[in-house]
């Protein structure tokens, strides 16, 4: 590859408080327009604000969680510009003194053994804006979303794909909800993602022009955005074609980046410490006791799945992806009798999955009894049952609520093991598939395979595999 | 220092205010004697001192995260000079 | 004496012996009003008086006396402009915290608002929208700004009392002007919320009364915690009354050299010397001291008060309340709005405080304004560690006439002289009437303190005043 690729992202997060950031009005989500809405939050003339003290810890939590240092002297200052969703006409943010700075996240993208460590240069404090709504001659505002406590988490330019960067977002966000401080709903607006990417030759130290990527609402619209870009700028790099800083927008519809019109020069926005507000005094034992109720994070899960039931690194990565699946797997785990707990994990990986996957629930979502499928999991292993009837018994379980008992048995699927039972519908195979009988006796070993299969097929899945296995061998030597 | 009427221009769009050419002539003027007056703080040493920008010893001013009452849209919007429903209204907005 | 004519505490007394009403109190201010309004011109928006509501009054120990408001302060019902015309038609939803703490205590909100410089921009009450207050003791001259209405109605006996607000003097001088008391509490010492922001690190609302008694009991009524104003400082309020003991024996007063400068006029600093005579004779004992960094103060309170206020008036756009220009375009309306709304003086502050903020100039003006700012609070700390408080005119010069520095914003700003590195020290000071020029025009005496030691203010100036008889004169209207 010629060029490099370089991309920051920078994720705005609305915090989950009941209350917004500097007034009291509740921060609910879809109410009707301007009803959620005071004199402070709506910047009336004489209104002050006072800061909410959860917000300020569900941000050191977070902060934490990502390593990053706490500022001990923290302020807020005021970033001036004009625009209507802004009723003051400046929001309050921070500038050169930000809450936190230099964490890291690492990433694990597929295939790749080892994680990548991304820089996090800072998560500050901020408010969010209002709501505009455009029609053809005039703009409504709702300003229910003033006010709306935000984390600004910015990311060093680490990332060099488009699948890194949406390995970055699907951390961030493994992260954000088992600290449970934000609900990370990008179709709610509760997680926003601005992007930033250059190109540069391969072993260049300086940075390329820079482009910010804006209106992507999901995850892969950020990938898909930035792999548009990538594709863009290498042909205009290979063509000598000048590349201006500017900001473009991501149209989803038609798969594209439009630029937005250049804007005269850098904006001015005139930081100065707001007035109206203290400083924030961030003590060591509040941190350490703020990083004492950290719960586990994804990624120490991982590792501990992995030292303590002997899972894959693969097969870890997917069950803490979700802090409930996590804990819904954990629980079917310990609860698992004896101490090899391989035959769990893979069904927690395999069916269970599956079954989440086509029904579009997370795994603890399923409507599934742990002990019924401790059970169903035991009658495999005594060979009670085949594992492919058994996969169905699972579908059944969660449809029906039954036990797995009454459904192995109102189904008749007991795996028939018996010599003498499956004699005849071996025979029966052997008569039909006279080419697969030459090629096994001609020493291909696939041709066992499809003949068992066949006596599967025959039996309604039935038949143990293993012992018509062992059945046909003897029969055909 | 003095303030030249390119760099006005500018200060007055960031305010977003629309001067006059006299308007603006004028404040050049005035703008130009108050820096001028203003430029004695450079007469001062004040690499060591620190500034201050909250003249008050304290810190740490926070709220609970409770719910208050809030205005109903009526009342939010009883001042607005445009409003449509509940929505206060703007004109278009054209970068 | 009519009713209007006496003070507070004269008027409380006869409101608990039921030989008078609040009926009869309005009643009385009216009539005043209806005599010498015309020449005074104290008040604005007179044709839209509507008589308040009784019913709900006389419940705490103020009995339902009137108290007359600065139109910068919120009333909820009653319209508060700023006198601008950007704001003009506003009517908050929500009462300032006085506001609230005044009813509470049994005031009566005179239903007319005091005139004001437009946004407390001014030392002359010359830049209000509706036009100059006239100085109740010689009609062709100011009477002070920003409070000159305030002042002006106390002094013509058109208020009982009244509030005001003070960034860089603005109850003091006109306080000093019309003869009458005026107060700057501690920052922090009063709320703020619902004070519409000149400068947030600098405004503090003030009483302005006919004695200090009245100054003693508004300042209790009125200060307190406001958990709505995170600049307000959580500190008992003692009884102010309790300090009016009469005694100043042993006082030790600092006399800064700075503001006895040749500049100022012959007349006053006469008559400021005399004034200092009489507390040496009631037992003070003063010294000469040096504020070094007063010639600084101006210039830095001019960068610092601009620039927040710059800020703070950003959301003046017509989008929600106020004035709106007429245009199809979202950026002309904001422009035309404000070029048409504000007037002269304000759109200088702003332009001043948004070009020190700006790119390329914030440390040059505002980072080394601050600095500054220190070194002006680090003098005052100086003297009070060995003086009990600071005594100093309260302005250059007595009353000058109307349109003689309007034109002159240099001249206009260097009024305030000695009572602006008061707002920058973030300490209390008190004007009192201490005699007049040959011209019959007032002359006032300020007396500082440090911080939180509104007692001894209270204690001083009552001393002087009651060994006085300045605070018993009336100007003839």
């Amino acid at each position: 590859m010629k060029y490099q690729t370089v991309i920051g992202l920078e994720v705005h997060l609305q915090l989950n408080t009941k209350t917004k950031a500097f007034c009291g009005c509740s921060t609910d989500f879809g109410k009707a327009p301007n009803s959620n809405v005071c004199p402070v939050c709506l910047g009336f003339p004489g209104t002050l604000p006072v800061y909410n003290r959860q917000a300020l810890n569900s941000a050191i939590k977070l902060a934490l969680a990502f390593d990053c240092q706490i500022q001990e002297h923290t302020k807020f200052d005021r970033k001036n510009y004009f625009y209507p969703d802004l009723p003051k006409n400046y929001q309050i943010s921070q500038f050169d003194l930000p809450l936190s700075r230099n964490g890291y996240l690492d990433i694990y993208t597929q295939d790749i053994p080892t994680p990548k460590r991304i820089g996090i240069t800072r998560v500050h404090l901020e408010e969010d804006a209002g709501k505009l709504i455009h029609e053809t001659e005039i703009s409504l505002v709702d300003f229910n979303r003033t006010g709306i406590p935000l984390l600004e988490i910015v990311s060093e330019p680490d990332l060099n794909s488009p699948q890194e960067a949406f390995d970055y977002l699907t951390s961030l966000k493994s992260i954000i909800e088992y600290l449970d401080v934000s609900d990370c709903d990008m179709e709610k607006g509760s997680l926003r993602c601005d992007a930033n990417i250059s190109l540069r030759q391969q072993g260049a130290k300086e940075l390329g022009v820079k482009t910010e990527l804006k209106n992507m609402n999901s995850f892969k619209g950020v990938k898909d955005a930035l792999t548009f870009e990538v594709e863009r700028q290498t042909q205009l790099l290979e063509r000598n074609q000048e590349m201006i800083q500017e900001t473009r927008l991501w149209d989803d519809q038609k798969g594209v980046t439009v630029t937005m019109r250049t804007k005269e020069g850098a904006k001015d926005y005139r930081y100065f410490p707001d007035p109206d507000l203290t400083v924030f005094v961030i003590e060591q034992s509040m941190i350490a006791q703020i990083k004492a109720q950290l719960p586990e994070l994804p990624q120490q899960k991982m590792r501990r799945f992995i030292k303590e039931y002997g899972l894959a690194e693969y097969d870890a990565k997917i069950l803490v992806s979700s802090k409930s699946d996590a804990e819904f797997a954990e629980s079917c785990i310990q609860d698992f009798p004896g101490k090899d707990k391989k035959e769990m994990v893979n069904w927690l990986i395999g069916p269970l999955l599956s079954e989440a996957n086509s029904r579009k629930v997370k795994l603890h979502e399923l409507n599934l009894k742990k002990n019924e499928l401790i059970n169903l999991i035991g009658f495999v292993q005594k060979q009670e049952i085949s594992y492919l009837c058994a996969k169905n018994v699972l579908s059944q379980l969660i449809e029906t609520g039954k036990s797995a008992q009454d459904l192995i048995q109102e189904g008749n699927l007991q795996q028939i093991s018996n010599a003498d039972a499956l004699t005849q519908v071996i025979e029966t195979v052997i008569e039909e598939n006279a080419k697969s009988v030459s090629d096994f006796k001609a020493g291909k070993t696939n041709a066992l395979m499809y003949l068992v299969g066949q006596v599967m097929k025959k039996s309604s899945g039935k038949a143990n595999p293993k012992v018509v296995g062992e059945l046909i061998k003897r029969r055909l030597n | 220092m003095s303030i030249d009427k390119e760099t006005i221009r500018h200060v007055a769009h960031l305010a977003r205010i629309e001067l006059q050419p006299n308007e603006l002539d004028k404040l050049s003027g005035e703008l130009h004697e108050i820096l001028g007056f203003i430029d004695k703080l450079s007469n001062l040493n004040v690499e060591q001192v620190k500034p201050t920008s909250h003249i008050l010893p304290i810190s740490n001013v926070l709220r609970e995260d409770m719910p208050c009452v809030s205005l109903t849209p009526q009342k939010a919007l009883e001042n607005a000079p445009s409003k449509k429903e509940n929505f206060f209204s703007v004109p278009k907005i054209i970068e | 004496m009519e009713l209007n004519q006496l003070t507070a505490h004269e008027l409380l007394g006869k409101l608990k012996n039921h030989e008078t009403s609040s009926e009869a109190i309005l009643g009385s201010l009216y009539a005043r009003l209806q005599k010498v309004e015309p020449k005074v011109k104290a008040y604005v928006r007179s044709q839209e008086i509507k008589n308040p509501d009784l019913n709900f009054t006389a419940q705490g120990f103020l009995g339902g006396l009137p108290i007359t408001i600065k139109d910068n302060i919120c009333t909820e019902g009653l319209p508060t402009e700023c006198c601008s015309k950007i704001l003009q038609g506003f009517h908050p939803p929500y009462d300032a915290t006085v506001i609230n703490k005044l009813k509470r205590s049994g005031a009566v909100i005179f239903p007319l608002k005091a005139n004001m410089d437009e946004f407390a921009f001014g030392s002359s009450t010359e830049n209000s929208y509706f036009g100059p207050t006239h100085n109740p003791w010689n009609l062709d001259c100011v009477p002070g700004g920003s409070s000159g209405g305030s002042a002006a109605a106390v002094a013509s006996d058109e208020a009982i009392w009244a509030l005001g607000s003070d960034t860089g003097g603005s109850v003091r001088q006109p306080a000093s002007f019309c003869g009458v008391v005026g107060l700057k509490p501690t920052y922090g010492r009063i709320s703020r919320f619902g004070l519409i922001a000149f400068a947030s690190s600098l405004d503090q609302i003030g009483p302005i009364t006919k004695d200090v008694q009245d100054a003693a009991i508004l300042t209790g009524i009125i200060s307190g915690y406001d958990p709505n104003d995170s600049t307000s400082v959580n500190q008992d309020v003692p009884d102010y009354t309790k300090s009016l003991t009469g005694d100043i024996k042993g006082l030790k007063v600092a006399i800064p050299k700075e503001y006895f400068i040749s500049g100022m006029d012959a007349e006053v600093k006469a008559i400021i010397e005399e004034a200092v005579n009489k507390l040496k004779n009631l037992g003070a004992l003063t010294n000469p001291v040096s504020l070094p960094h007063t010639e600084y103060a101006v210039p830095v309170y001019y960068i610092i008060a601009t620039a927040e206020a710059s800020s703070n008036l950003a959301r003046f756009d017509g989008v929600q309340y106020g004035y709106r220009a007429q245009s199809d375009n979202l950026i002309q309306m904001y422009k035309l709005t404000r070029a048409q709304g504000f007037g002269q003086e304000a759109k200088r502050r702003i332009t001043l405080g948004t070009f020190v903020l700006s790119h390329g100039y914030y440390d040059a003006y505002y980072l080394r304004a601050l600095k500054v700012r220190t070194l002006i609070k680090q003098d005052f700390d100086k003297v009070f560690g060995d003086f009990d408080c600071i005594i100093a005119p309260t302005s250059p010069t007595s009353a000058f006439k109307i349109g003689e520095r309007v034109q002159d914003p240099l001249k206009m700003y260097l009024s305030d002289i000695y009572t602006i590195s008061v707002n920058l020290a973030g300490i209390p000071a008190i004007s009192i009437p201490c005699g007049f020029t040959k011209k019959g025009l007032p002359v006032g005496l300020q007396i500082m303190a440090k911080p939180f030691n509104e007692e001894l203010l209270f204690r001083v100036a009552h001393t002087f005043e009651q060994n006085t008889d300045w605070h018993k004169l009336k100007p003839k209207l």
